[in-house]
């Protein structure tokens, strides 16, 4: 319970680094709840954004799994409240102003700007999650499997995480 | 901004206010089978071709509000829907019904974790799903990537930001601040280099 404060702050401030998506916060993610926190293990932290995948809805509701592990059923709602909230607020206030928003020059510029940065933060993300997951030929052969067959396919990507589960519970048992 | 999507027929809008019940409850549908993540796909479907509360245009305009935030493109994109639909009440309903579904879908699976999470076999289906999860985040960046860049400049930068923070560790604002104010200098109102943003052809590559 007393860690709801710092499950707050974390997940608020965490959430305001999510331009373009929630990848890019995965390092910094990486860093506060198992660097700075221990609130769980870079596996433990892993494995629940993995599962993420597979949720519907928005890929990032993975921190209610988090909040869940650091301080049961309040955690899950601190974590999820502060989260998506103040950058919903934010979204919405814009949204309001849009129309005068919407002529401003710098307004294209900050898009296409931010538009690349926003790719690289994604794959440094890609780039710390792999560093974790990827430990041996069988998992970094699922990986590239994964990676091609939804590229070439229009397989539902949730059956391919399913797969990866059904061929880890094979092959990856210690 | 482009206006028309080539070959994609938009029916016309539906009259009238729509209720909050209306709003919650497509999108807690959307909420609750959008597997796999594209969720923007599955908005885009429900909120422009079945219900028709949107036509494109619209639509790539709140997509292009929503890139520019920060925050997932699936509830930025439930709060501008529901606002141009029933006003704030309409934005808070719709961002309930995207996100209660997976929050249920996620606590339970700390919860389960926590009661199964070291049994051997489990913890090796997670490290298959991981696996697989890097595969997916990898291609969806490549994919949104390769629409990305535009000229040396946007690899340079996309380059720049990988460097700094898996080499040299600098953290993710530091590195959001700084590439981003060089990124948007780059394209300054009146900059030599103008693009266009060229989201009528990224929303056609979502069907």
């Amino acid at each position: 319970m007393d860690q709801l404060p710092a499950v707050a702050r974390v997940f608020a401030y965490l959430s305001l680094l999510t331009i373009g998506g929630g990848m890019a916060a995965f390092p910094e993610m990486k860093n506060l709840v198992v660097d700075v926190h221990h609130w769980m293990t870079f596996p433990q932290l892993i494995h629940l954004y993995s599962v993420g995948q597979l949720a519907p809805g928005p890929n990032m509701m993975m921190v209610a799994a988090l909040g869940e592990r650091i301080s049961g059923l309040p955690g899950a709602f601190i974590a999820a409240a502060a989260f998506f909230i103040p950058t919903g607020i934010l979204t919405f206030v814009v949204g309001k102003v849009w129309d005068k928003l919407k002529n401003w020059p710098w307004r294209t510029s900050i898009q296409l700007g931010l538009a690349p940065v926003a790719v690289g933060l994604a794959v440094a993300g890609t780039i710390s999650l792999g560093k974790g997951a990827i430990q041996d030929w069988i998992t970094a052969g699922l990986a590239l499997i994964v990676f091609f067959a939804t590229l070439k396919t229009k397989i539902n990507p949730a059956l391919l995480i399913l797969g990866g589960a059904v061929v880890g519970a094979i092959a990856l048992r210690v | 901004m482009s206006d028309v999507v080539a070959g994609k027929e938009t029916p016309p809008k539906a009259a009238g206010p729509v209720s909050l019940m209306k709003i919650f409850s497509v999108f807690l549908t959307i909420g609750a089978t959008s597997f796999g993540g594209g969720v923007v796909a599955y908005l885009r479907n429900s909120l422009v071709r079945e219900n028709a509360w949107l036509d494109d245009t619209e639509f790539l305009e709140l997509m292009s509000i929503s890139n520019t935030l920060p925050g997932l493109n699936a509830t930025n994109m439930s709060i501008l829907a529901g606002n141009r639909l029933r006003g704030w009440s309409g934005a808070l309903v719709a961002m309930l019904g995207m996100c209660l579904p997976g929050f249920a879908f996620m606590t339970a699976a700390g919860v389960l974790y926590g009661a199964r999470g070291d049994n051997p076999l489990i913890t090796a289906a997670l490290k298959g799903v991981a696996a697989a999860a890097v595969g997916l985040i990898a291609a969806t960046w490549y994919q949104l990537g390769r629409k990305s860049v535009r000229d040396a400049f946007d690899a340079f930068v996309i380059l720049i930001a990988v460097l700094a923070i898996v080499e040299f560790k600098l953290s993710v604002p530091i590195v959001l601040l700084g590439v981003g104010a060089i990124g948007i200098f780059h394209h300054r109102p009146g900059a030599a280099k103008t693009h266009t943003i060229g989201e009528g052809k990224w929303i056609s590559s979502l069907q």
